[in-house]
C-alpha cells in the first residue's frame, strides 16, 4: 500500500482537537491514530487558485498539521467565480496572504508555510523536500512536468488534478510502484494547442470537484487507507456528469521513472515545452511575427495609420468588449481570407495574444507580408490603455 | 462503436463530443473518424500517421499502446474508444 512517509512518533491530540475531529475519530479508518497522522502530515499545495482553493480548505479542515502554499499571484476579480478561498475584499491582495488568512480562520492550529515564488528548477527541490505529499494544482505544462519530475526524483507522491472547460483529470503519480505523469504523457502538446483557463474558459464548479478529489487522495495517502488513484486516471465530465476511469501503466521506458532514466535532475521545462525564453529581443519577434504592445497599437490608431485591425476572438467575446476591429473568429479565418486585404498591414489581436499569434503565423504562411500580433491582447489594453474596456 | 472526442479537439469535429463508427480495428475506427473530420488528422497524427505523444487513445479502459496488437486490435459493437489529450489547467 502506498503511504506518505509520516514520522513514527505521532503528536498527541489536544482536548480541543478531540472535540473538533470527533467525526473522524469515530471512523475506524481514521480513528485517533489516523487523526494524529494527519496532524503530523506536511502537504504542499502548488497553486492557490481553482484547484488549490478547495484542496487547501478541506485539508485545513481535516486537521492536516502543516500546509505549504506556493503562489506569486494577486487576487483578480475574474478569479472569484471559482477560487473560493478568496473573497471580493481580497481583490488586489496576494493570494498567499488571502489564502493563509482563510485557512487559519478555519483552523487556528494549522501551520501555514507561504512560498511566495514561482516554482522553478532552481528552487523546486528546496521547497518540496520538507513535505510528505505534493498536490499539483498549477495551470501550465512546464510546471506540471517540473512538479512530476521533482516528485519522482525526491520519491514523494503527487496528488494530481487538472481541468479544462467542463472536463477534469485526476490521478496519483510518482509513488514507488505507480506510474508518473510522463508515463501518461511523455511529451507536452505544442504551445497554443490547448488553451489555458483564461483563454478557454472553465466552469466554476469544476475545480471544486477535481480539487476535492485531490484532497481525498492526499488524506488517503496520509492515512494509508483505501485504494488511492495510483495507476488510474479518473476523468470527470461535468457537462454530462460522467465519471470514467482509465488504466495507467508504469512505462518501463519512462525517461524519469523508468528502468533506465535519462532525466536524473531537473531540466529547463520552458524549453522542454517548446516555450522560448522571454528575453527582450525574442519577445519583440515571436516565430517570425513582430509583437507590438497595446500602447503601440494605441499610438498607431491615434496617428491615423492605415492598417486592418483583425479580431480573431468569438462573437460572444466581441459583444463583451471590443476595440472596433474586424471580427473573424480564428477558425473562420482560413475560409474568409478574401475579406483580408493583402495590400494593407494586418494587426491581429485576441483576448491575451495566444490565438492572434497563431493566426498571424497562419496569415504569414498564406503570403501576407505585413502582419503583427498585439501582445497581451484586449486584456492588456484594458490594463494599460483604457480600463473602461471590460476584462472578462 | 463509439469514439469519444475530448473538449480541446471538438472544435475540429464540428463541436461533436462523440461519433458512432463501424470499423474492424482501432486503426480503422480512427481512420473513419479522421475521414469524417479531416481537420482532426493533424492533431492526432504526426507525419507518418503515428499517434502524437501527447494524445492517448484508450480502447475501453486500456491504453492502446499497451495492447499486444496495438492499433491493429479488433474492435466490436459496444466498445468505446477515448481520445485523451493532456490538459494542464488548474487556475
Amino acid at each position: 500500500m502506498a503511504t506518505a512517509s509520516i514520522p513514527v512518533e505521532l503528536p498527541e491530540l489536544t482536548r480541543d482537537e478531540l472535540a473538533r475531529y470527533s467525526r473522524h475519530l469515530i471512523l475506524p479508518e481514521v480513528g485517533e491514530e489516523g487523526q494524529r497522522k494527519l496532524k503530523a502530515a506536511r502537504v504542499l499545495c502548488v497553486g492557490t487558485g481553482g484547484l488549490g482553493s478547495p484542496l487547501a480548505l478541506y485539508l485545513a479542515a481535516a486537521g492536516v498539521g502543516t500546509l505549504g502554499l506556493v503562489d506569486f499571484d494577486v487576487v483578480d476579480a475574474s478569479n472569484l467565480q471559482r477560487q473560493i478561498i478568496h473573497s471580493t475584499a481580497d481583490i488586489g491582495r496576494k493570494k498567499l496572504d488571502s489564502a493563509a488568512e482563510k485557512l487559519t480562520a478555519l483552523n487556528p492550529a494549522l501551520n501555514v508555510v507561504k512560498h511566495e515564488t514561482m516554482l522553478s528548477s532552481a528552487n523546486a527541490f528546496e521547497i518540496l523536500k520538507d513535505y510528505d505529499v505534493i498536490a499539483d494544482g498549477t495551470d501550465n505544462f512546464p510546471t506540471r512536468y517540473l512538479v512530476n519530475d521533482a516528485c519522482v526524483l525526491l520519491g514523494k507522491p503527487n496528488a494530481y488534478g487538472s481541468i479544462f472547460r467542463f472536463e477534469g483529470q485526476a490521478s496519483v503519480f510518482a509513488t514507488e510502484e505507480g506510474p508518473c505523469y510522463r508515463c501518461l504523457y511523455p511529451e507536452p502538446p505544442p504551445p497554443g494547442l490547448v488553451p489555458s483557463c483564461a483563454e478557454g474558459g472553465v466552469l466554476g464548479i469544476l475545480p471544486g470537484l477535481v480539487g476535492v478529489i485531490q484532497a481525498t487522495e492526499v488524506i488517503k495517502l496520509i492515512l494509508g487507507k483505501g485504494t488511492p488513484l495510483i495507476g488510474r486516471l479518473l476523468l470527470v465530465d461535468s457537462l454530462n456528469m460522467r465519471f470514467r476511469e482509465l488504466k495507467l501503466r508504469k512505462n518501463p521506458e519512462c525517461p524519469v521513472c523508468g528502468e533506465h532514466p535519462t532525466v536524473t535532475k531537473l531540466i529547463d521545462y520552458q524549453q522542454f515545452c517548446g516555450i522560448a525564453p522571454a528575453t527582450h529581443e525574442e519577445s519583440s519577434v515571436k516565430n517570425g511575427i513582430p509583437q507590438i504592445t497595446v500602447t503601440e497599437l494605441k499610438r498607431r490608431i491615434d496617428s491615423g495609420e492605415d492598417f486592418l485591425l483583425l479580431d480573431v476572438r468569438e462573437p460572444f467575446e466581441y459583444q463583451i468588449a471590443n476595440l472596433g476591429g474586424k471580427l473573424i473568429p480564428q477558425n473562420d479565418v482560413p475560409k474568409r481570407l478574401d475579406e483580408i486585404d493583402r495590400e494593407r498591414p494586418v494587426v491581429v489581436h485576441c483576448k491575451a495574444g495566444g490565438r492572434s499569434q497563431k493566426i498571424a503565423e497562419f496569415l504569414k504562411q498564406q503570403g501576407y507580408n505585413d502582419v503583427v500580433n498585439v501582445a497581451g491582447g484586449i486584456t492588456a489594453w484594458s490594463d494599460q490603455v483604457d480600463p473602461k474596456v471590460p476584462k472578462y | 462503436m463509439t469514439i469519444f472526442i475530448p473538449t480541446p479537439l471538438r472544435q475540429f469535429a464540428a463541436g461533436k463530443d462523440a461519433l458512432e463508427v463501424n470499423a474492424a480495428t482501432v486503426a480503422g475506427a480512427l481512420d473513419e473518424l479522421t475521414k469524417t473530420y479531416p481537420d482532426l488528422r493533424k492533431h492526432l497524427f504526426s507525419g507518418e500517421r503515428k499517434l502524437r505523444a501527447f494524445v492517448n487513445v484508450y480502447l475501453n479502459d486500456e491504453d492502446v499502446r499497451y495492447l499486444p496488437e496495438k492499433e491493429a486490435t479488433a474492435v466490436k459493437e459496444g466498445d468505446t474508444l477515448s481520445i485523451i489529450p493532456s490538459i494542464a489547467g488548474g487556475c
